[in-house]
């Protein structure tokens, strides 16, 4: 059936179809601009979901569709689906939909904004999907383009500097990367990432002839591709650039940033550079897992010294992406088999479920810290206070969303941190004995964000702020549907991801 | 059964209009544009008509024409195409026809000005297409005398008379050192023949071709602005019409770099391959200084000057590289650097006659009025700093990959390309900074009423925004007709 042969190109394409679409639509007709984008965007997330019912748990690459592309330098597109990719993919085609329930109140060029959200909607399911190196490239990059306009054009005072720092940091990493794809691909004569993964990447390097011993080269390549993956997750001590970017952003910005778009250095940590580099990332693991203890630690200190709502959720999402870290540096041990198989699954396990934990507790964060800005046009958090009594219902869920991103048992956020750090306390028993103090920390500054908000006097300037709109509502609920999900039951998205990280470490 | 002659077609039919052009009325203004408009069109035509024709299997020289001329010197007029100049023939035709839509509102000596642009296309399709160096070099110093007196009579006042005399002169310069370079082959070589594919065939030894692959070389490449002999080009570019900086940036460089590669890499290919790596250097150099010198300019027009110099690193490094994905990358950057030169330079030209300043720092929110001029200057952006998914990309990324291979014939092909990639960060940087200064923030009080992007240049901008998006998704396009011209020279080399 066609559907079923073409449905991951169909996932990529979809949206750029509507960006096209919306491209032609009238100016001046805004409303409809708005209910289009967003009820296209629901036709991904329907193929997504689809998609995932019908994946074969544990079965590897699934639904691979390929085409000739670049036939001169041996590039392929290649695209599909596994255990790993799947659930990024569905987060990425859930939070878009949403975002653009959120951005109904841009009123600025909003034709420019919808079409950029759905084109940044293909850069992002196109990283996810790739099976070969250049096409993951090309997808990588392409979604620089739309964040760069969105923060530019839509987002703060500051919005030109944040988003200059944005690309020129992000393309650095990138380039290097290039770089070292272009190696991969000159002696191997291929892209193919399965290919590459089955076989390693540097099985043939001798035709090459460089002057420089084989080890080293795939020690640069690793860093090369390292730095990359680093800077977007991003790994401490590579974050500066996400604080400025997320305070400049447009709320929706923000959601799609902190859901997914940090994602994809993660997923190129477990798609690229552990198959690619076990030897060398089991090497430096040590360091790896310090690095992201430091980003817990530091990044929650950083959180706890905000008063700027938005850029304390921003710090959060550095102290969060911490433990995806630590489970990676504990994944590249498991690799090598220096670790029993049941604490490396629960730590790599962990961080992947980290990964979608966090793009929903942090889009929701994002979501309401931009409802409160709408309609108090500040986010500072000395002219807050008592905001439960004005605004209940917001109250109520801004706790709800707290509560998971703190690590409430129950929610989702602990189900993933606990795997995490149970993976950890094995293997790195100091560094997991220090994440404590980042938990501790990370309580710290969201129940004081909380208190600032939400109790205390009321600031009469807010006593007629309005309740939050059914629209707004609709926009988290289906986030907060899913933390709730997550935590008493994870086992609805655990089976997928064990099955495909048993494959990917060879246990 | 005689085959049409596309190829003379394509170089004669602008030289006609030109002269029809001269000896019509000059105060028949639309008449004249009208009918430069419409050679260039058929040049175009004729020009896609060779891209798409050209036998891509078969490859080697096809379309050939070729008959006596001057043989007592043993000059004969013999044009053909490869794979590699296809490609630019197309360029040629493709800017040459947007930089006469571009020029529609010249109303002063209009007459003189369109025959004058028309002749430079007939340099360079005569230079990309001609199989004769002696031809080669008539046609190559054609370009010079009307690109000498469009920019002194119909460019930016302050500075149309130093920037015309300097580019000329660097120009001359340059030409006049590889004139002594191909004089020496023609003697050395014992064939009484300027004939290329005849001189390819002759095994000059290695003491000669290292001793005049130099300024043979370095000569043509001067208008390819290598480095550090690029400085005619910013302040040239800066004075020129914007019609004629569309030319120059966009097709003449590439004249420069495409007769330095046929000239000197292939018929002296052991010198090239004893030059080369240290020439790299200087490629290098350029490709990274230029980006960063951008990068803090502020008129517009030296900002892309500068860019162009640059990108021409790029392009330099890839015929440096000596091996076939280099070279087809070279040649695809050529075709994406000619169309992205051409569409900066257009559209800093809509701004400037709108608003009558060049200084970024003077603009501001343009996207609003101008949208059609804010969304090409961004593909060509993009594909300038080479993003995936774009012209440039596919070029750039085989350049380097060539740069890598290049290991072979010198150690350090492989810091150069990681040191390069310095330069396209700073291309990114200046790219951003240009648009985040002229087409974003606040628009000024008195550019809110100025016009909106004219029919005209709406065509060029989308006509050369989309050839660069659909050359960079499906880049099986352009790059199966450069292999094959690739492959062919590098026979013609001995597999080198």
């Amino acid at each position: 059936m066609m559907l079923q042969e073409h449905v991951v190109s169909l996932i990529l394409f979809f949206p750029l179809l509507g960006a096209v679409i919306i491209a032609l639509l009238p100016h001046d007709q805004k409303k409809l601009i708005r209910w289009f984008a967003f009820f296209w965007s629901l036709v991904p997330l329907a193929l997504a979901s689809w998609l995932w019912l019908h994946l074969e748990v544990g079965g590897g690459y699934q639904f691979v569709e390929r085409a000739e592309w670049f036939p001169q330098i041996g590039a392929a597109y290649a695209v599909g689906v596994d255990g790993l990719s799947m659930p990024l993919v569905f987060l990425t085609a859930l939070l878009v939909p949403l975002a653009l329930l959120v951005s109904f109140s841009i009123e600025d060029r909003v034709k420019a904004y919808f079409a950029l959200f759905l084109f940044l909607e293909v850069g992002v399911i196109g990283v996810f999907v790739s099976l070969d190196l250049l096409l993951f490239f090309l997808f990588w990059e392409i979604g620089l383009i739309p964040m760069y306009f969105l923060i530019h054009i839509w987002g703060g005072h500051n919005r030109n500097y944040a988003s200059f720092k944005f690309f020129v940091y992000t393309m650095t990493g990138s380039l290097l990367m290039l770089l070292a794809i272009q190696i991969i691909g000159l002696t191997q004569h291929t892209f193919d990432l399965v290919l590459l993964t089955e076989r390693g990447p540097f099985s043939r390097v001798g035709t090459l002839g460089l002057p420089i011993a084989t080890e080293t080269l795939k020690r640069l390549a690793f860093w090369a591709f390292t730095l990359a993956f680093a800077i977007k997750v991003p790994v401490w001590p590579f974050h500066t650039w996400l604080p400025d970017a997320h305070t400049e952003a447009p709320t929706a910005g923000s959601m799609l940033l902190a859901g997914v778009l940090l994602k994809l250095g993660a997923y190129g940590f477990f798609r690229l550079v552990l198959p690619f580099f076990p030897q060398e990332a089991a090497y430096y693991a040590p360091i790896l897992v310090v690095l992201g203890l430091l980003g817990l630690v530091f990044g929650s200190l950083s959180a706890l010294g905000q008063w700027d709502f938005k850029r304390l959720v921003a710090y959060s999402s550095v102290g969060h992406m911490g433990f995806v870290i630590m489970g990676v540096a504990v994944a590249a041990l498991a690799q090598v088999g220096k670790i029993d198989p049941l604490t490396a699954s629960l730590a790599t396990g962990g961080a992947v479920l980290q990964m979608f934990t966090h793009g929903i507790s942090s889009a929701a964060m994002f979501a309401l810290v931009g409802v409160l800005y709408e309609r108090a046009h500040t986010r500072d958090l000395h002219r807050f206070g008592g905001i439960w009594t004005v605004m209940p219902v917001y109250g109520s869920i801004l706790l709800f969303a707290t509560m998971a991103s703190l690590g409430l048992p129950g929610l989702a956020g602990f189900v993933s941190e606990f795997m995490v750090m149970r993976g950890v306390w094995p293997v790195f028993t100091g560094v997991a004995a220090l994440a404590i103090l980042g938990l501790i920390l990370t309580a710290a500054y969201l129940l004081w964000m909380l208190q600032r908000v939400l109790h205390g006097p009321v600031n009469e300037t807010w006593r007629h702020l309005p309740e939050m709109k059914l629209r707004e509502v609709v926009a988290v609920a289906p986030l907060l549907f899913l933390m709730l999900l997550t935590g008493v039951w994870p086992g609805w998205i655990m089976n997928t991801i064990n099955a495909a990280v048993v494959r990917l470490l060879g246990l | 059964m005689m085959q049409f002659p596309f190829v003379s077609a394509i170089i004669f039919v602008p030289f006609f209009a030109a002269l029809l052009i001269l000896v019509m009325p000059r105060e028949r203004k639309a008449e004249i544009k009208v009918i430069a408009a419409v050679a260039a069109f058929i040049s175009l035509v004729l020009a896609l008509w060779v891209f798409i024709a050209y036998d891509r299997a078969a490859g080697g020289y096809q379309f050939e024409e070729q008959m006596a001329w001057l043989p007592s010197i043993g000059s004969s007029y013999h044009v053909g195409v490869t794979g590699m100049s296809a490609p630019l023939l197309l360029l040629g035709g493709l800017l040459l026809f947007s930089a006469v839509l571009i020029s529609w509102n010249i109303e002063d000596r209009t007459r003189e000005f369109f025959a004058f642009l028309l002749l430079i296309g007939v340099g360079v399709f005569g230079s990309f297409a001609m199989l004769d160096i002696f031809m080669l070099l008539l046609f190559y110093e054609l370009v010079l005398f009307p690109i000498y007196l469009l920019i002194a009579y119909w460019g930016w006042k302050p500075l149309r008379t130093y920037g015309a005399m300097k580019l000329t002169l660097y120009l001359f310069g340059g030409s006049m050192l590889s004139l002594l370079g191909v004089l020496m082959i023609y003697f050395a070589s014992g064939q009484h023949s300027f004939d290329m594919l005849v001189l390819q065939q002759v095994p000059f030894t290695p003491e000669f071709q290292r001793a005049w692959f130099l300024p043979t070389f370095v000569g043509f490449a001067v208008l390819a602005s290598i480095w550090p002999l690029y400085a005619w080009s910013p302040d040239g570019y800066a004075a020129a019409p914007t019609g004629v900086s569309i030319l120059h940036a966009g097709v003449l460089k590439n004249v420069g770099a495409f007769t330095a590669f046929r000239v000197g890499v292939l018929l002296l290919p052991e010198g090239a391959k004893f030059w080369m790596p240290y020439l790299a250097f200087f490629m290098a150099a350029g490709l990274i200084y230029a980006a960063f010198i951008a990068l803090v300019r502020t008129d517009m027009k030296y900002i892309i000057g500068f860019a162009s110099v640059s990108h021409m690193g790029i392009v330099l490094l890839g015929f440096a590289s000596m091996n076939a994905i280099g070279w087809s990358g070279a040649v695809l950057q050529m075709f994406a650097h000619g169309m992205i030169a051409a569409l900066s330079f257009a559209i800093v030209g809509m701004v400037y006659d709108r608003t009558h300043t060049r200084q970024i720092g003077d603009l501001g929110g343009m996207a609003k009025p101008l949208s059609w001029a804010a969304l090409g200057f961004i593909v060509a952006s993009f594909a300038s700093m080479g993003m995936p998914g774009f012209l440039g990309f596919i070029a750039e990324v085989q350049v380097f990959m060539g740069l890598w291979k290049a290991v072979e014939l010198a150690w350090w092909y492989p810091y150069l390309a990681i040191i390069s990639v310095l330069g396209i960060i700073g291309t990114a940087a200046y790219m951003l900074r240009f648009i985040r200064f002229v087409f974003f923030g606040e628009l000024k009080e008195a550019y809110a009423k100025i016009p909106p992007v004219s029919a005209l240049d709406k065509v060029v901008i989308a006509l050369l925004s989309l050839i660069l998006i659909i050359g960079g998704l499906f880049p099986t396009t352009v790059t199966t007709l450069v292999q094959s011209g690739v492959s062919s020279a590098l026979t013609l080399l001995g597999g080198a």
